[in-house]
């Protein structure tokens, strides 16, 4: 009962957010909308008994990469309504249409034909039950997946010493652009 | 399996009333505690500054915070021209709110070790004396201040004003870059106490002085924390957010009012919530000795004491320090701080290996001498390259 009741609010937050995001005219309301999916997201990791996520999931998504998000909105200076009509690629717009039509008839034929809970498997809460679930994934993460892990930290890693390498400043010998276009 | 004993039995109306009562003691708490800290910072203040300081409302100007707040409610409601009028009120409630809900898995009281697990009893039910204890305890603290940075970064962006916006672009970079520093100092705790339960953190320090993370981790982690803390809070010497002579005031410029109020008790409650994670992580919580059986009574004064000492910290930080510039607190935080506490993290880490393990100490040590010395070397390059390239640019321009 509670927990169905728990289920139905933080879902309906986390769908209420997740239009909010395409909807909203302004970045920023749409960065706050992001938010909010992502805290009915935690709200659900708690009631799977997953705490650890759930605090991770509000830490990391919420508290650091949305923040980033908003920095470069506000660095940018790209906070007011964006003309929709001013794209790069023409086919953007259909080709966007195209792909999201199609995720939705994905998950719908897959609710639809396999019936039931799509992936079938129970909530992690059974599993965790009793253990702390902090231990449980260090222990996966550690040992079942390490190569996984290591590599994905590789990966990020690589990210920023690409995006250091990016944002070096070319030396500038002439005037003209150095002008206008060096700094 | 950890938590409050006062759930294990299920949940009956009892256990409702005594929940409800926990969190009117912890808000009615921090309130009042608030609205003192306001009095005791400019108390302390104006002595170490050879002023008087507050002297008018009630006695030795006590009351001077309450004469303020009810100021505060009959003041104008101002909103800029170019605000964003929903972003512009949703602010001051974020900072408000993230603010009271980090004091909730402080632990109070309760006396530690020597048998008792720290509870009490109320109404013959056995509860600890915290309003929560979540499994994931610590991480509550750290997710509740990375979401205050809301508050301040969304009040700067809605004011629709230059200065504002300048102060919550600083703290915003302040907080993302001291929450590293701040996050790995609580790691450390975390790896010697085995959990992260606050209650579960504040046990494994019962059984003397010599048991308090602060003795036992080194004293490194307590060092980095409280500067990264008190960064964290936007206080003297890192208010490079604020600083009047450049901002008018920040992020709450455009603010008045009660909207006002609400930022400003925030800030206070937050040093107070630090404080309180300070003794909690590093100072036994509430340990110390009990006289005459009172179980229940001195551990809550010995919490209250520590409390008030790292307040008196930070005020006397306020009125001493210069403030940082932008680069050297950039330098601090990220050349300085950030290396030296993934050092010790993973120092105390290996010794805490070492011990299950039981590993030679010859070559455990050996090796964690030669992989500092490797680290070391390749940050000092790195540091070097980076300041030759700046004084090439210098030089240039």
């Amino acid at each position: 009962m509670v927990d169905t009741l728990v289920f139905v609010v933080a879902a309906l937050i986390c769908l209420i957010g997740a239009l909010g995001v395409v909807l909203a005219r302004n970045p920023v309301h749409s960065a706050l909308m992001l938010v909010m999916t992502l805290f009915g997201i935690a709200v659900q990791f708690v009631a799977q008994e997953a705490h650890f996520l759930a605090a991770v999931q509000v830490i990391v998504y919420a508290g650091a990469i949305v923040v980033l998000f908003l920095f470069v909105i506000m660095l940018l200076g790209v906070d007011r309504a964006q003309n929709l009509e001013m794209s790069f690629l023409p086919i953007q717009k259909w080709a966007a249409l195209l792909f999201a039509a199609g995720s939705l008839a994905i998950v719908v034929a897959l609710i639809v034909v396999v019936g039931e809970p799509v992936t079938g498997a129970e909530a992690m809460s059974g599993a965790l039950g009793g253990t702390d679930d902090v231990r449980l994934l260090a222990r996966s993460l550690f040992s079942d997946y390490v190569y996984a892990f290591e590599l994905t930290s590789l990966l990020l890693v690589i990210a920023v010493i690409g995006a250091v390498v990016l944002v070096r400043k070319p030396k500038v010998t002439d005037p003209v652009t150095a002008e206008d276009g060096g700094r | 399996m950890t938590g409050d004993p006062l759930y294990l039995d299920g949940v009956d109306l009892v256990d409702v009333g005594i929940m409800a009562v926990k969190v009117l003691v912890a808000f009615t708490f921090l309130l009042v505690a608030t609205m003192f800290m306001v009095w005791f910072e400019r108390k302390l203040i104006s002595d170490m500054q050879n002023r008087i300081g507050p002297n008018v409302a009630g006695p030795w100007g006590l009351l001077q915070t309450f004469a303020d707040g009810v100021k505060f409610f009959f003041k104008e409601d101002l909103r800029p021209e170019n605000a964003d009028p929903l972003v512009f009120r949703l602010a001051p409630y974020i900072s408000a709110v993230t603010a009271f809900l980090s004091f909730a898995v402080v632990p109070i009281g309760g006396s530690f070790g020597g048998g008792s697990s720290g509870t009490v009893t109320i109404f013959g039910r056995e509860t600890y004396l915290q309003v929560a204890d979540p499994p994931i305890g610590i991480l509550f603290l750290l997710a509740m201040s990375s979401i205050a940075v809301y508050g301040v970064m969304l009040a700067g962006w809605a004011s629709g004003s230059k200065y504002p916006l300048i102060g919550s672009v600083r703290a915003s970079a302040q907080a993302i870059s001291y929450e590293a520093a701040l996050g790995m100092a609580t790691v450390v705790v975390v790896v010697l106490a085995g959990t992260l339960s606050t209650h579960g953190i504040v046990a494994a320090q019962s059984g003397g002085f010599t048991r308090w993370f602060l003795v036992s981790s080194g004293i490194i982690p307590f060092i980095v924390f409280l500067i990264a803390a008190t960064a964290e809070l936007n206080r003297p010497p890192f208010d490079l957010v604020e600083a009047e002579q450049e901002l008018v005031g920040g992020f709450h410029t455009e603010y008045s009012s009660i909207r006002f109020a609400l930022f400003f008790l925030a800030e206070f409650m937050n040093v107070i919530t630090m404080s309180a994670i300070m003794v909690t992580l590093f100072f036994g919580g509430p340990a110390g000795p009990i006289f005459f059986g009172m179980t229940w009574f001195w551990p809550t004064v010995w919490f209250l004491l520590k409390v008030l000492a790292f307040l008196f910290v930070f005020v006397w930080f306020r009125a001493t320090l210069p403030r940082l510039r932008y680069d050297q607190l950039m330098h601090l935080g990220w050349k300085l701080l950030i290396p030296l506490i993934l050092f010790w993290l993973m120092f105390i880490s290996l010794k805490e290996l070492r011990a299950t393990y039981d590993w030679n100490w010859v070559v455990t040590y050996g090796a964690a001498v030669v992989a500092l010395a490797i680290g070391a070397s390749l940050l000092v390059a790195a540091l070097r390259a980076g300041d030759r390239a700046y004084q090439e640019e210098l030089e240039e321009v």
